[in-house]
């Protein structure tokens, strides 16, 4: 076929172009992951029993903010790579802040707590699976993002797929917050930090493989 | 209140001013957002246009190959139509087609040699739109051969429609499909025939 045929061909498409397509597919994507994943830790772990008495407390949702603000980082920084053309650099500051802020807190907790606290507040009761939960919950959520990037126009499918690994990680590591019992920041600068990393290790591994076009 | 200033004795300081617009994108954004609300004929001339452009553009990055320019330029176009509702109105046309058109690119290269996919040179996105060529030469794959593997309900749409340019309605009445599931047949006809030409590369 010629390539003047082919243009023939293209223009006469009829679908009109759906407009936000973007904002749809993630519109679907995370909310059908993120219910999936929560009935996935309702099922495997529960609730924390106490969750009525915590969620009044500033700590509880000191946890929950820092991963609803990688959330939303992430989201930035996904929704940007699915479209061509789009520079990313700033939006790392999306997830890099509330990172960062993380980290100090951390230091500071760990500084200011005595000398034999520091180890239990670094590894909690919970440090053998937090981070494999995290990305256990990540699972369905990987599955949904993956679907609404294939439905766009990645260009760069290593960085998006650790993008859309990063943001499934943040939506599971808010439900597993309402699970994990954990409340030294340490420990979540810790565990919780290598439970976002892994799921993004994963997407940058699959991204080439499943989002190529 | 009486009287609404008439005219701003003050001229629009110079900074306020925007940047020269580049007359191609100008051109090229107009034809392609008039074609996204549906106007097929500014459509193709946009498409017509791009392929000059794009086809200059990959003889230049395709100087130890000539011989793919027509096929990656084919790919291409077809990429760009396959995802042309990830554009967003008001945005640099340039620099969309031109992630597109690279990554096409490199795509190619991955697959095929390997080395140059790592060596591609510097350049700016306005290198894409920088000259026309309208000399076509013959793609390698033809698209006409893909397009009798993909399954009759893509195939008879997009023959009946294209190739034998009939209209949406005639279509549907010759081959006894529903009219939407002719435009559908179409759409997702031309996705299909892009995953053809990519697993025949």
């Amino acid at each position: 076929m010629k390539t003047h045929d082919l243009i023939d061909l293209l223009a006469s498409d009829p679908v009109p172009v759906q407009r936000h397509a973007a904002a749809r597919r993630f519109g679907l994507a995370l909310p059908a992951g993120a219910l999936l994943s929560l009935g996935l830790m309702l099922a495997g772990y529960g609730l924390r029993p106490d969750l009525a008495e915590v969620s009044v407390q500033p700590l509880f949702w000191a946890k929950a903010g820092f991963a609803l603000a990688m959330l939303c980082g992430a989201l930035w920084v996904t929704a940007r790579l699915s479209r061509p053309g789009r520079t990313v650099a700033a939006a790392w500051s999306g997830p890099g802040i509330p990172l960062l802020l993380l980290w100090g807190a951390a230091a500071a907790a760990l500084w200011l707590a005595p000398g034999d606290e520091r180890v239990a507040m670094l590894l909690g009761r919970s440090w053998r699976s937090c981070a494999f939960s995290i990305a256990g919950l990540s699972l369905p959520l990987m599955a949904t993002t993956f679907w609404a990037l294939r439905g766009l126009a990645p260009t760069r499918l290593r960085l998006a797929g650790a993008a859309a690994g990063l943001l499934s990680a943040a939506v599971a590591a808010v439900v597993y917050s309402l699970h994990c019992p954990e409340m030294d920041v340490p420990f979540w600068a810790v565990w919780y930090v290598l439970g976002l990393s892994l799921p993004t290790a994963a997407g940058a591994l699959l991204g080439p493989r499943l989002l190529r076009w | 209140m009486e009287g609404w200033p008439v005219s701003s004795p003050v001229s629009t300081p110079a900074s306020a001013a925007p940047p020269p617009a580049d007359p191609i994108e100008t051109v090229l954004r107009a034809q392609f957002e008039a074609g996204l609300g549906g106007d097929t004929a500014a459509y193709r001339r946009f498409l017509d246009a791009l392929s000059a452009r794009l086809r200059a553009f990959l003889r230049r990055r395709l100087g130890a190959a000539p011989d793919d320019v027509e096929d990656i330029l084919q790919e291409t176009l077809l990429a760009i139509h396959n995802s042309r509702h990830t554009y967003r109105s008001g945005e640099p046309l340039t620099a969309w087609v031109y992630a597109i058109a690279r990554y096409k690119l490199m795509d190619f290269h991955r697959s095929h040699h390997r080395r140059e996919a790592l060596n591609l040179p510097l350049e700016a996105a306005q290198d894409v739109f920088a000259a026309t060529d309208t000399e076509s030469a013959q793609a390698r794959h033809d698209l006409g051969q893909l397009l009798q593997a993909l399954p009759d309900r893509h195939r008879l749409p997009i023959l009946h429609v294209k190739l034998g340019s009939l209209s949406v309605s005639e279509t549907a009445r010759l081959t006894g499909m529903s009219e939407s599931a002719v435009k559908v047949g179409i759409h997702r006809g031309l996705k299909a025939l892009a995953l053809k030409i990519r697993s025949a590369a």
